[in-house]
């Protein structure tokens, strides 16, 4: 039977992208999970995957146009019916998709920019569809727009303020207003003698090869992960009036953009993941994600996020849940702090870990709960 | 390598985990997290990056050792890189 492929909604935030370029041709053959085509967002390059197995039957819209999410992309020929459930998140206040807004083709299919190389470009007034992409995989760098010549609107010493019209900023504005104009949070926090973690986790990155170091924020990713196994009310997407927890766990990571800005890509199936293996996705996820290379599924897939600040920052975050999500954990700066441990005084690492909840499907009873199973999974850190 | 290849090498491994950060930008003497927001995942990233490249390996306690490409190139030259 014939099949509409369309452009999938990447998140509460995103309303439209630009085709780039596809991967397949009429007459491809499909496989589910596939990445079919490279959309243009506010979040950078995206790989846009295919959720049925088919063929492809003809390609709807051509590299350098602009649609809106819901826009049908290409048909295939398909023996299954699409996927809902593995497919990506659809957003609660999705109405039906428009028809799709044809704009002039203005780039040819230049494909992979990291966003400060975008912003950069953009600021100078050069269209990086003319750059020749030095990076790995030919992603443009921020240094590629620089040695390239400059428009002559633009002067090379030019100071440029940074757009109010950027688009990730836009973006993240979109999500963050409609979080507090429709999710009650509820928030909590707990500070937590983390050094049986550290001690742990030097010990292991002292006897560990360099490539198979862990970082703290992957104890914790872990941790939070198996939580929400045993306690599956903050982990899913509050849809249409109700919440759903999502059978698996996919743990968002909150990735800071060098130029400003955020992204929350998911760890994919992140409980049943060891923590080598864990580690490794969440290193190549960050690159990808300052790259400007990630993938439509992970960035619609966390079913619940962790921001940490890490290192030289603050004690404790107030963290925003991202809709349709329904909680959102949040870590501070380890840090050396006087502590009472079996009645004395000791220098103790300490964390402060936060949550930020939706009181429509949970109570501040059970996120203490849920922060203090985080914090019981730490203290363990050996059996995560 | 003298001290100005070490150097070169040094950037080119810092923008290689780190594709957009402008390496013309950079300022051996500032560390890099003062100038871009290196983080924890980034030094673990350079860490790995010194070792498959240079073969140098840098135990975690010596971190801070690399936080600039002056300090970086320091260091490397101590440890024979």
């Amino acid at each position: 039977m014939a099949s509409e492929f369309r452009l999938p909604a990447l998140g509460a935030d995103m309303d439209e992208g630009t085709i780039v370029q596809w991967n397949v041709a009429p007459g491809s053959v499909v496989k589910r999970g596939d990445v079919v085509a490279v959309v243009e967002t506010d979040k950078g390059a995206i790989d846009v995957e295919i959720f049925q197995d088919g063929v492809i039957r003809e390609i709807v819209v051509q590299p350098g146009t602009k649609v809106p999410v819901g826009a049908v992309l290409a048909l295939l020929e398909s023996d299954e019916a699409p996927s809902a459930s593995a497919g990506p998140v659809k957003t609660a206040d999705a109405s039906p998709p428009p028809s799709p807004v044809i704009e002039p083709a203005a780039t040819g299919a230049r494909v992979k920019v990291s966003p400060a190389a975008r912003k950069r470009a953009s600021e100078l007034g050069i269209d990086v569809a003319t750059l020749q992409g030095s990076g790995p995989g030919g992603v443009i760098t921020l240094e590629d727009v620089e040695r390239s010549p400059r428009p002559s609107r633009a002067k090379a010493d030019e100071t440029v303020e940074p757009k109010a019209g950027d688009g990730m900023r836009e973006a993240i504005a979109a999500a963050m207003s409609r979080s507090k104009r429709e999710i009650p949070h509820y928030y909590l926090s707990t500070t937590v003698d983390v050094t049986p973690a550290t001690d742990w986790l030097a010990a292991h990155n002292a006897a560990a090869p360099v490539a198979e170091r862990l970082l703290f924020a992957a104890l914790l990713v872990k941790a939070i992960a198996l939580t929400c196994v045993e306690m599956p009310g903050f982990s899913g997407f509050y849809r249409d009036g109700r919440f759903e927890a999502s059978p698996a766990v996919h743990v968002g990571v909150a990735v800071a953009m060098r130029g400003g800005g955020l992204v929350a890509p998911a760890i994919m199936e992140t409980a049943g993941k060891s923590l080598t293996s864990l580690m490794d996705d969440f290193r190549a996820l960050v690159m990808r994600a300052r790259a400007g290379r990630l993938r439509a599924s992970e960035l619609a897939a966390p079913t619940i996020i962790l921001t940490s600040l890490g290192e030289s920052s603050v004690d404790a975050v107030f963290p925003i849940i991202q809709p349709p999500q329904v909680a959102i954990v949040g870590a501070g700066e380890i840090v050396t702090r006087p502590w009472v441990v079996d009645g004395a005084v000791q220098p103790r690492q300490v964390v402060t870990l936060s949550l930020g909840a939706d009181h429509r499907v949970t109570d501040g009873r059970l996120g203490a709960q849920f922060l203090a199973r985080v914090a019981q999974r730490l203290a363990d850190a050996g059996s995560l | 390598m003298n001290r100005e290849q070490l150097a070169a090498r040094v950037l080119e491994l810092v923008t290689g985990i780190a594709p957009d950060v402008d390496p013309a930008s950079v300022i051996p003497g500032i560390d890099f997290r003062d100038q871009f927001d290196f983080d924890s995942m980034d030094t673990l990233n350079f860490a790995i990056a010194l070792h498959r490249e240079l073969g140098v390996e840098v135990p975690e306690t010596d971190y801070a050792q690399l936080a600039s490409v002056d300090k970086c190139v320091a260091y490397l030259v101590e440890h024979g890189g």
